[in-house]
């Protein structure tokens, strides 16, 4: 799809070190001149296996790695070494919704002091901070009394949506989900993607869903990009790579992932069987 | 999952940690008994000198090494003539103040630049570091004679001093807990939230390192009492202000004329040093270990009238089966919680059944008790669980262990949590085989090699060698799966087996447990929350839902045509059967 419009958040020969330990051992590069754009108002998916680096770029795009070369572009500011100040407003434009809710909400605070914490750091406090934190309970489905209990009274899916509630205070441009749902169980899944669709539905907010899960991408994502060892592999609209992935590795993911239907499901281990032998010959 | 037990009464967590904490702390006689002491402490350091009956520096020379309870000096009087009663309640002031001063300054340094040094890293925590190591490795007793020598003698000042020797202690508590806490993801989503530091820390941080500092602190504060007595004594103290350690002193020097008079100062150091040091122990031991007092171990309790009865078990023809199984969990005295409840099972040699649910169903419990790996707390209520002819349930743990490895065995979810960091491959391997099935070392080492080429792992010989930190994650479960059928299992049992694993992993580990079930003929059972795991390898399947089987049945008839509603939701729930995102239209992207 072309578009005239420039894209939201641009990544452009991203390279991401982490220090060895050790004296004068080489760093360990996890990222590799990788590029990305998010255009405004659509979801992109990032798909990888664990150590695939997926989750390391949505953490330089947040600031919390720093970067060893390249540069990311977010409505045309180079935010790539911002300094904590212009870190702390671009909170109002970028947020984050974390993998896993139990560690993400702070178990001794409140849900109402969780929900606040964003707005007052904005400077908004009071009855419009309280205010503000009834519309977001309410908009992630949770009931308003809600907001005077421990993280610890709920579920997995509750938290989730509570943590994206979080992610909503400051109305953001910009949401990194990394993955989002896959701590949750399956009937909660589907339920929590849906109103990640909803929500982007009625704000056009932009999404970068950092997912393992095939499935999870096709459900919610409207361009996916393919990590592989630090590199982007293959990149496209979803149903391009889902349906005529290019690369080998595409293939072989696509083909791991089992399905429900058992004789669909072994039509589908033979094909990787015979994937399989076609890259030994190779 | 395995969390279910740890699940139970979660709503009421917050509450009860803190009600519970200080109701299980004033259970204790010591908590109490220390309490008392330094409340008492507490009080004289505040009114002592008001409740003195004498002036502290009065003397009367008849009452000169005076005994105690014979004249108007309770405890008797010094060798200077004074009574030694109101010279100590006077000094509880100068001592507790002393404690008091070096470990407010402790805290403050210690944990100011600990947390510091924690929260920033790298230069802070170098810088921090240093100075810890350099204040540990200065003599102390020498540093506070040469103040002594420099600054006179004055019971602030030496305290001023024993509090930054005593600094490192918070210093190294204080940054290992903030490390700790720092790598938390709510830290992050705080920091993207647009908080600046200082509210980082004072919010999300010190919620946390508050409590190990106060406990510390009555730890700290009897150490300080200790070195301030210690200083006293060998006359660092200054002799203007009654102090417990300069009376120990005073008392010394007259020891043989007047041996009672050293025993009211030291008891007064003694019983308030201990008051400090159980109080911090108790306090830790209660935080640190919720369950610690709560009550005697509990032993599984298995009331089956029936577990015996093998009678009946040959009516069935399946391997293993399992009749009307349930457990639970006790929540109070007269309160339990059932997790598994009237299960009914069976699986065939060379049959594998998944067991199928979501987290809190049951499905991980059922699996222990079949294995008999319920924790102790468990109470198994009903049932019967027969393997081959061979009544499980109720089995004395010798018996159950012959029974483990060669007849049922068990492969774990996180393959990395179940091989001991300590040992080889090669040692983990080799145990059980020459206990199981007598084989010599040299016999045990070939048979684990030539099963690690059977689990595809490349150079069998190398990763023999291995410890389990160097093998990945797929590796691990390679190996884990080819330790649990060393003995040759009749059933294996494996728990969510490749839910830690990657996609392209998971389908080469499922082939694996594929291939192996099929030569051996072994009966598997495969507890899993994944449907395509099911289509992939299970003949049979049996859907779980609040500790009951809702369905069971043939997997394509199950797949294909659920019958129970919560299997049509389950399926219904599949992402794969969502339809897929259509692209995003050009002029969707108006914002408003």
């Amino acid at each position: 799809m072309s578009r005239e419009a420039t894209p939201l958040l641009q990544v452009k020969d991203l390279a991401v070190e982490y220090r060895s330990s050790g004296w004068r051992r080489p760093a360990n590069r996890v990222l590799h001149n990788v590029s990305l754009d998010i255009h405004e108002g659509e979801t992109l998916g990032l798909v990888g296996e664990s150590g695939s680096g997926k989750t390391t770029l949505g953490r330089s795009i947040l600031g919390l790695v720093p970067v060893a070369s390249g540069q990311i572009i977010y409505d045309g500011r180079d935010i790539t070494r911002a300094r904590r100040r212009a870190r702390r407003a671009l909170a109002k434009e970028i947020q984050v919704v974390f993998q896993d809710p139990y560690s993400s909400l702070n178990p001794s605070l409140l849900v109402s002091d969780i929900l606040s914490e964003p707005l007052r750091a904005a400077g908004i406090g009071g009855a419009e901070s309280r205010r503000r934190v009834r519309e977001l309970l309410d908009r992630v489905g949770m009931p308003a009394d809600a907001s005077e209990r421990y993280p610890v009274e709920f579920s997995g899916g509750q938290r989730q949506r509570i943590a994206i509630a979080r992610a909503l205070a400051l109305e953001p441009r910009l949401i990194i989900c990394d993955e989002p749902v896959s701590a949750l169980d399956l009937s909660t899944q589907a339920r929590v993607l849906d109103l990640l669709i909803d929500i982007q539905e009625r704000t056009g907010v932009t999404l970068l869903v950092i997912s393992h899960d095939l499935s999870v991408i096709r459900a919610v994502c409207h361009r996916v990009a393919v990590m592989f060892k630090g590199e982007i592999v293959e990149q496209g609209s979803t149903s391009s790579v889902i349906n005529h992935p290019t690369q080998m590795y595409t293939k072989k993911l696509l083909l791991a992932a089992p399905v429900t239907d058992p004789d669909e499901q072994r039509e589908r281990r033979e094909a990787r069987r015979l994937l399989a032998e076609t890259e030994a010959v190779a | 999952m395995s969390g279910e037990p740890a699940a139970l009464g979660t709503p009421e967590l917050p509450t009860f940690i803190r009600q519970g904490t200080f109701r299980r702390l004033a259970k204790m006689p010591t908590v109490w008994i220390a309490t008392v002491i330094l409340f008492t402490a507490l009080f004289f350091s505040f009114f002592g000198a008001l409740l003195a009956p004498f002036d502290p520096n009065f003397t009367d020379l008849n009452m000169v090494n005076m005994a105690p309870f014979a004249s108007d000096f309770l405890l008797g009087g010094d060798r200077a003539g004074r009574d030694i009663f109101s010279r100590l309640l006077v000094a509880t002031s100068n001592t507790i103040g002393g404690a008091a001063i070096a470990v407010s300054i402790s805290v403050a340094i210690g944990a100011s630049i600990g947390l510091m040094a924690g929260y920033y890293g790298r230069v802070f925590d170098a810088l921090g570091a240093w100075l810890s190591n350099l204040i540990q490795a200065l003599p102390g007793i020498i540093v506070l004679i040469a103040v002594y020598v420099v600054a006179g003698p004055s019971t602030v000042t030496s305290m001023i001093v024993v509090g930054i020797l005593i600094a490192p202690v918070y210093f190294r508590l204080m940054r290992n807990v903030v490390i700790s806490v720092r790598n938390e993801l709510y830290v992050d989503a705080a920091r993207v939230s647009g908080l600046s530091d200082i509210r980082i820390m004072s919010r999300h941080i010190f919620v946390v390192v508050r409590a190990p500092i106060i406990i510390e602190m009555a730890y700290i504060a009897g150490i300080a009492l200790v070195i301030q007595a210690t200083l006293e004594f060998i006359g660092l103290g200054s002799p203007e202000n009654p102090t417990w350690g300069g009376m120990l002193q005073d008392s010394f020097n007259a020891l043989y004329i007047s041996p009672f008079a050293i025993l009211w100062p030291a008891l007064s150091i003694i019983l308030t040093v201990l008051a400090f040091v159980f109080l911090s122990n108790a306090v830790r031991d209660t935080l640190g270990d919720p369950r610690s007092s709560g009550g005697k171990a509990r032993k599984a309790i298995v009331s089956t009238p029936d577990s015996r009865a093998t009678a009946d078990a040959g009516s069935t023809h399946a391997f293993l089966t399992v009749r009307d199984l349930s457990v639970a969990y006790p929540l109070s005295k007269n309160e339990s919680r059932t997790v598994v409840n009237k299960v009914n099972l069976e699986v065939n040699r060379g049959e594998v059944l998944g067991l199928v649910g979501e987290s809190g169903s049951g499905k991980t419990q059922t699996a222990f008790a079949i294995l008999g790996l319920l924790p102790p707390e468990a109470i198994v209520d009903s049932g019967r669980i027969v393997l081959g002819s061979t009544p499980l349930l109720g089995l004395t743990e010798k018996k159950l262990n012959a029974l483990r490895g060669s007849e049922i065995a068990y492969v774990p979810q996180e393959p990395m949590s179940n091989l001991d960091p300590a040992f080889t491959v090669g040692q983990q391997f080799g145990y059980a085989m020459r206990k199981k099935l007598g084989l010599s070392k040299a016999q045990s080492r070939e048979r684990a090699l030539s099963l690690l080429a059977r689990v595809n792992i490349n150079d069998p010989e190398r990763v023999y060698d291995y410890y389990p930190h160097q093998l990945s994650g797929g590796m691990a479960q390679r190996v884990l799966i080819a330790i649990a059928v060393s003995c040759d299992p009749e059933l294996l049992i494996a728990d969510e087996p490749t839910t830690a694993l990657d996609v392209t992993v998971q389908a080469e580990v499922l082939d694996l447990l594929r291939g192996l079930q099929q030569e051996r003929s072994m009966a598997l059972i495969l507890v899993t929350h994944n449907f395509g795991v099911v289509a992939d390898i299970c003949d049979r399947v049996a859907v779980m839902k609040d500790g009951e089987i809702v369905e069971t049945g043939d997997t394509r008839k199950i797949v294909k045509h659920p019958e129970h509603p919560y299997t049509q939701l389950l399926l219904s729930s599949v992402l794969d059967n969502v339809p897929m995102r259509a692209p995003l239209e050009p002029q969707a992207e108006v914002r408003a």
